[in-house]
Order: structure tokens, then C-alpha cells, then sequence
């Protein structure tokens, strides 16, 4: 076991250190965290800087426009970004760690020429739409339908927690197009230009008294055939490997961000009863990103975290509310203004153990898979 | 960076897997800690790790399969103490306690050293005078006595040596302490496949299931910390080894803490019972939590190491 990072992962660090000095004090300055035009702008922005610069989804491979960053280098680039506070990926999330990685794997060529540079450039932004209202952890009940005519599928349906649907230009849909095959084999995945006919977005105000996420209404959707990346009626399968990308790598970036907050939230904290519970708040982030770190060794040697991975998004999504819960209370009745850093942080993060699994699947997945643990009766996962 | 066991790691891990499996099955783990436990652990190298080469990364891999196994005895003493002082070894922290010391192990002892924070004063056994056995010790396999004075010792080590040890030591025994809450989880898993109620494994609910998934996460997230304390150990350059340490017997003790607990708790009314086995590695969490700093003075350690 060896913790230390290696010569030429350093000399990434050097270059990347450099380059953030020049490039982020010519930054404009930030939107404030409701303005999502704005936000959309800024993200894009940043995005465009890092391609330009050699740093947009370095993870990726070369050939897509990547640098075929090795996973401690995703590390160190998380760590550097991070230490110098630059904007982090934003309203490019779907598209470079969710939807991107997915085409890459699963699309054909005609489809990663088309889209895989836009979504590196920050050209194009992209949304979900897997969740419905009937069909949450139990997402394979969806029923948004997709029949086929001629060369398109004419979709019908409903979707709901579509991060940034309002201000994308593409979405990732899950359809049902063989409704008579068990649920798991009657779904596709497509790519859904968001500005065709009969899509009706609707802004979800949350507790944060903002939209973070939209209700898409899709009535008699026109999406060509030539959209649907992989086999028709393979979208379970290839909406596992979507998955898999976004609890592999997507809450490294906010696990250091989170470790970051816990450094910022112990300089208010005073009170010894407060700072005793910030020692368990940060020795839990520090044993998850121990544990991130050793997923990376994993990454590395057999090209996925593994198991690793799912322990990862259950133990970080519980601490950082840990964390949340103690700056509330740091804070006294300053918490009384959401627009604080922490209050909204803590409103935020409330979403945690709920989005991409809830903890309560988290622990199904877990003790099926790892721990080798029977189903409860008249109850599948997956 | 490799943040997995390297080859040489696993061999150890498996040599001394195997060594408590052959050695020190439970049923011998049950009649307690003596000079002949004692002489095979010591055979084996698992004390001299340090005067062999090894360094402290390795020893956590060696003190997890021990914690597996819920070896007794003062086995970290021995661990640091080696090449210091001869014989069986047993360790003492009496800064910021008071007496009656609570001495572990008296009998079999030859050596007490008595560790304050300005260094580890030697004290000869059988000169402890007055020493009462506390008839019915908290953890079966941790005898104890009851020590109202202690004779004046023989200095062996100075206040370099309690900051060295106090770090080492706290990583050794969180990563025991990792490999009980390893074997709660082992045990509660194996019990929730077999035990069957209302015509089905109870490991197949959903309230039992969740329980096992959380002990699973909570080890592993505490092994990686551990396993991160012991390497910033061996090169100080990756980390902040204060920081890094505290935060290992944090999660440690928490997690083997609560593992015996949830483990009690999975196996229903036979958790309760002195013939399951699971008591025994609820009761040493308890103990080795005394030891080396708590998982309260590591949560406050670590909150120090976080600038105002």
C-alpha cells in the first residue's frame, strides 16, 4: 500500500496548478445560484476554457477528445480545482459524466462524432429524463411510451426530476417500446433533442425555493430512429452502465468539495460540543475519500472502481448531511437566510440520499451483491 | 499510488490468517491469554514486526487478521515494546486518569510499563502490591486488577517514545478493531442466511438486510482509514499524520462498536447469550476504546488538526 502519487501524476499537478493561477481570475463573475440562464452561460464558459486548455473530461480517451487521464490523475485534477476553488462541472454534469461516458460505450459512430465534442466543448448541454412519477426506485416501471413509425418513435409520456431540462438542448429518455416484454427488456435509451415539437417543460420549485429540476411532458414526440443509442429494447442494460459511470466517478468531485466545507465550517466553529462532532464529520469524509483512493487503485488496475463505488455513495451522501446538519447549528440564527452558503448547502444536500439510488436501495444493491444477501420476497432490483 | 494490499501484504495477511485459524480457533480464544498463546504469536514475528523490516502498514494487515480473530492479550504492548523491554509486556496509560488503575492482564505479565505523557516508566510485576482481580471482568478474555499504588519504576523510554507509540499504537489497535467489526459483519451475515423466520432467511428482509449493508460500509470505509493512517505513518510526505491517525481510531472504534452491537442485535435473543460469540468482540471494541484515546479524544483530536 502506497499512498503517494507518482512523478508524472506531479507534474500534471504542476502544469494543472499553473494553468488554474492564469485562468481563474480572468473569470466572470459568478451567477448567483437561481439565475439558470446565467448559470448555463458560466458553466458553458468554464467549460470551454477547460477544453480549450487541454482539460475538459480528461478522463476520456484520447480519441474523443480526452487526455486519457488515469484515474489518480482525475484525482489530483478534483484536488487541484477543488484547493483553488474553480467553478465545478455544473450544468455540463449530464453530459460529460452521465450521457458523453454512455455514447462513448454504447453509441454508434455517427452518434460520438455528432455529440461526444459538443459535449466536451460546452456547446451543448444535456438533461435527464429516466425518473417518472410511477416509476422512481422502481425506475424499470416507466411507461413513457415509443412506437415505432417509420423512421421515427413517436413518444408519449411523462418524465420528472430532469435536472437542467429547462435550459438543455438534449436529453438522455428512457422509453418503453416493447410493452408486452417483463419490464426490465421492453425499454430503449435515446437521445431527445429537447426543442422538438410537443415538449412541454415545467419548472419543479424545491425546497430550495428554486428549480434545480423539471417535469417534461412529451406528447406524440417525434425522435428519429437513428437517435436510439444501442439495440431497441436494450435500455436496461445500457442504463446500467449509465449508472455505473455516475457512482463511480460522479461524487468524487463533490466528496472533495464536501472535505473543503468541513475546513471552511471549522473556522466558525467555536463551541467544543460543535467542534467534537466536526472531528467525527471530518474523520468520516477523510475515511470515504480513503476509501475513493482505494477504488482508484482498483479503477486502475481492473478499469472500474468495483464495488467500491456503491460503499462510496452511501457513506458520503450520510455524512455530508451530517455535515450540513452541524453548520445549521454552527451557524445559530444565521442559518435563518437561505441565501448563506451552508443554509443552501444544507437545504441541498438533503437530495443526496434520495437522487441516483436512494440509501435504501444503495442497502438492497449492497447486501444483495456484495454480501450475497437473498431478495425480500415479491421485490426485484434490477 | 496503490492503495491495494501489494503481493507481499496478502502473503502476510494469509500467513497469519491461517495462523488463528490453526492456532487460535475460537474455542482456544475462549480460555484466555497465556504464556503459550504468548510464545506462539511471538514465534510467528507478529511482535517484532517492526525490528524484522516491516512498517507499520504491514502491521495493520497483521493486527486486522488478529482482531478477526479476537486474539487476547496486551498484543499491542508487546508491539511496541519490542526490542525495548524483554519478556511478556503489559501496557498502562495513567495520564489524565486517576487511581484505582485498571491493570489487564497482571498474571501473565512480567513487565508493566507504565506510559505518561512524559515517557514509559518499567515496572516489574510481581512488585505491584495490593493488585485485587476484579472477579467478573467486563471482557472475559481482558483479566483485570484493581491497583490502588504503583511502585516507582525503572525509566525505559522518554516522551519521544510516548508520541511515537501513541500514534503507532492508536493505528494498531484501530486496525484490530477494524478486523472485529469485519467478523461482527461475517458473523451477522451468516447468521441472517441460515436463521429462518416466517418461512424465509431473515437476511432476505429489508430491515435486517440494511443493517449487514451498513456494517459492511462501515468497515470498509474504517479499514481504508486505517490502512491511510498506517501508510501516512510509514511516509509522513502523503498527509497529515495527526489528522490521519485520530481519524483511523475514530472510524475504528465506531465501527466495531457498533458492528458488536448491530451483530447483538441481528441475532436476536441468541446475541444475548455468553455461547454466541459475538459478546466477546462487543466487549474487547469496548475495551480497546480505553486504549490509546478514545473515539471521543480522537474526535477532538481531529477537529484540532482543522485550523479555526
Amino acid at each position: 500500500m502506497d499512498l503517494r502519487y507518482s512523478e508524472s501524476d506531479e507534474a500534471f499537478r504542476a502544469e494543472l496548478r499553473s494553468w488554474l493561477e492564469r485562468a481563474l481570475p480572468e473569470l466572470p463573475s459568478r451567477p448567483s445560484w437561481d439565475d439558470w440562464a446565467g448559470r448555463r452561460r458560466f458553466d458553458t464558459d468554464w467549460q470551454r476554457r477547460l477544453f480549450d486548455a487541454g482539460y475538459a473530461a480528461i478522463n476520456w480517451p484520447r480519441e474523443y477528445g480526452g487526455r486519457d487521464a488515469s484515474p489518480s490523475e482525475q484525482l489530483v485534477f478534483l484536488e487541484e480545482t477543488t484547493r483553488a476553488r474553480a467553478p465545478y462541472v455544473g450544468v455540463n454534469f449530464v453530459g460529460s459524466l452521465h450521457a458523453g461516458p454512455t455514447i462513448m460505450t454504447e453509441g454508434n459512430d455517427e452518434q460520438k462524432n455528432r455529440y461526444l465534442p459538443e459535449i466536451l466543448r460546452g456547446d451543448e448541454v444535456w438533461c435527464q429524463g429516466f425518473s417518472e412519477p410511477g416509476a422512481g426506485s422502481d425506475l424499470a416501471a416507466l411507461r413513457t411510451s415509443a412506437v415505432r413509425d417509420g423512421d421515427d418513435y413517436v413518444v408519449n409520456g411523462q418524465k420528472i426530476w430532469c435536472s437542467f431540462a429547462h435550459i438543455a438542448d438534449y436529453g438522455e429518455l428512457l422509453v418503453r417500446t416493447d410493452p408486452d416484454a417483463p419490464k426490465h427488456r421492453g425499454i430503449s435509451w435515446l437521445i431527445l433533442p429537447m426543442d422538438t415539437p410537443g415538449i412541454d417543460v415545467r419548472p419543479i420549485d424545491t425546497v430550495l425555493g428554486s428549480s434545480e429540476f423539471c417535469e417534461v411532458f412529451l406528447d406524440d414526440v417525434r425522435v428519429p430512429v437513428a437517435n436510439r443509442v444501442g439495440a431497441e429494447n436494450d435500455g436496461w442494460r445500457i442504463t446500467q452502465v449509465t449508472f455505473a459511470f455516475e457512482r463511480g466517478t460522479a461524487f468524487v468531485s463533490e466528496l472533495v468539495e464536501a472535505r473543503r466545507m468541513a475546513e471552511d465550517l471549522a473556522g466558525l466553529a467555536r463551541d467544543p460540543a460543535h467542534r467534537h462532532e466536526l472531528g467525527h464529520v471530518v474523520a468520516e469524509l477523510d475515511g470515504v475519500w480513503a476509501l475513493t483512493k482505494r477504488n482508484v487503485t482498483r479503477a486502475a488496475r481492473d478499469g472500474s472502481p468495483g464495488d467500491g463505488a456503491l460503499m462510496v455513495k452511501l457513506a458520503y451522501s450520510e455524512s455530508r448531511q451530517k455535515l450540513g446538519d452541524l453548520s445549521v447549528r454552527v451557524l445559530d440564527r444565521s442559518a435563518l437566510d437561505i441565501d448563506n452558503e451552508f443554509v443552501v448547502e444544507r437545504l441541498r444536500t438533503l437530495a443526496l440520499t434520495i437522487a441516483a439510488g436512494t440509501s435504501q436501495i444503495q442497502r438492497n444493491i449492497i447486501s444483495e451483491r456484495l454480501l450475497g444477501l437473498p431478495r425480500e420476497q415479491q421485490w426485484t432490483s434490477s | 499510488m496503490d492503495f491495494e494490499l501489494s503481493a507481499d501484504q496478502v502473503a502476510l495477511r494469509d500467513g497469519i490468517r491461517s495462523l488463528c485459524e490453526g492456532r487460535f480457533p475460537i474455542k482456544r480464544v475462549r480460555d484466555g491469554f497465556d504464556r503459550a498463546g504468548h510464545a506462539e504469536l511471538a514465534e510467528a514475528g507478529v511482535f517484532s514486526l517492526r525490528a524484522d523490516g516491516f512498517g507499520v502498514a504491514d502491521a495493520a494487515v497483521v493486527f486486522e487478521e488478529l482482531g478477526r480473530a479476537v486474539v487476547p492479550g496486551p498484543l499491542v504492548w508487546l508491539y511496541l515494546a519490542n526490542g525495548l523491554v524483554d519478556g511478556v509486556v503489559g501496557g498502562l496509560e495513567v495520564a489524565r486518569r486517576r487511581p484505582p488503575w485498571m491493570v489487564e492482564h497482571l498474571d501473565v505479565l512480567d513487565t508493566l510499563l507504565v506510559v505518561d505523557d512524559d515517557g514509559v516508566q518499567s515496572v516489574a510485576a510481581g512488585k505491584v502490591a495490593g493488585a485485587l482481580p476484579v472477579a467478573r471482568p467486563l471482557d472475559p478474555l481482558t483479566p483485570v486488577h484493581r491497583v490502588e499504588q504503583l511502585p516507582a519504576g525503572v525509566p525505559v523510554g522518554d516522551a519521544e517514545v510516548v508520541h511515537r507509540w501513541r500514534l503507532e499504537g492508536a493505528v494498531i489497535t484501530a486496525a484490530f478493531l477494524v478486523g472485529a467489526a469485519e467478523a461482527c459483519t461475517d458473523l451477522s451475515v451468516a447468521y441472517a442466511k441460515e436463521r429462518r423466520q416466517f418461512d424465509r432467511p431473515i437476511g432476505s428482509f429489508q430491515a435486517v438486510k440494511h443493517l449487514l449493508a451498513d456494517m459492511l460500509v462501515r468497515a470498509e470505509v474504517a479499514r481504508a482509514s486505517v490502512h491511510a493512517a498506517a501508510c501516512t505513518l510509514d511516509d509522513p510526505d502523503v498527509g497529515d499524520v495527526a489528522r490521519a491517525v485520530a481519524g483511523a481510531k475514530v472510524l475504528a472504534g465506531e465501527a466495531a462498536i457498533t458492528n458488536g452491537k448491530t451483530a447483538t442485535q441481528v441475532h436476536g435473543g441468541m446475541g444475548f447469550t455468553w455461547e454466541v460469540d459475538v459478546h466477546l468482540y462487543l466487549k474487547r471494541a469496548w475495551v480497546l476504546d480505553t486504549v490509546l484515546g478514545s473515539v471521543d479524544e480522537h474526535a477532538d483530536a481531529v477537529a484540532a488538526t482543522v485550523p479555526e
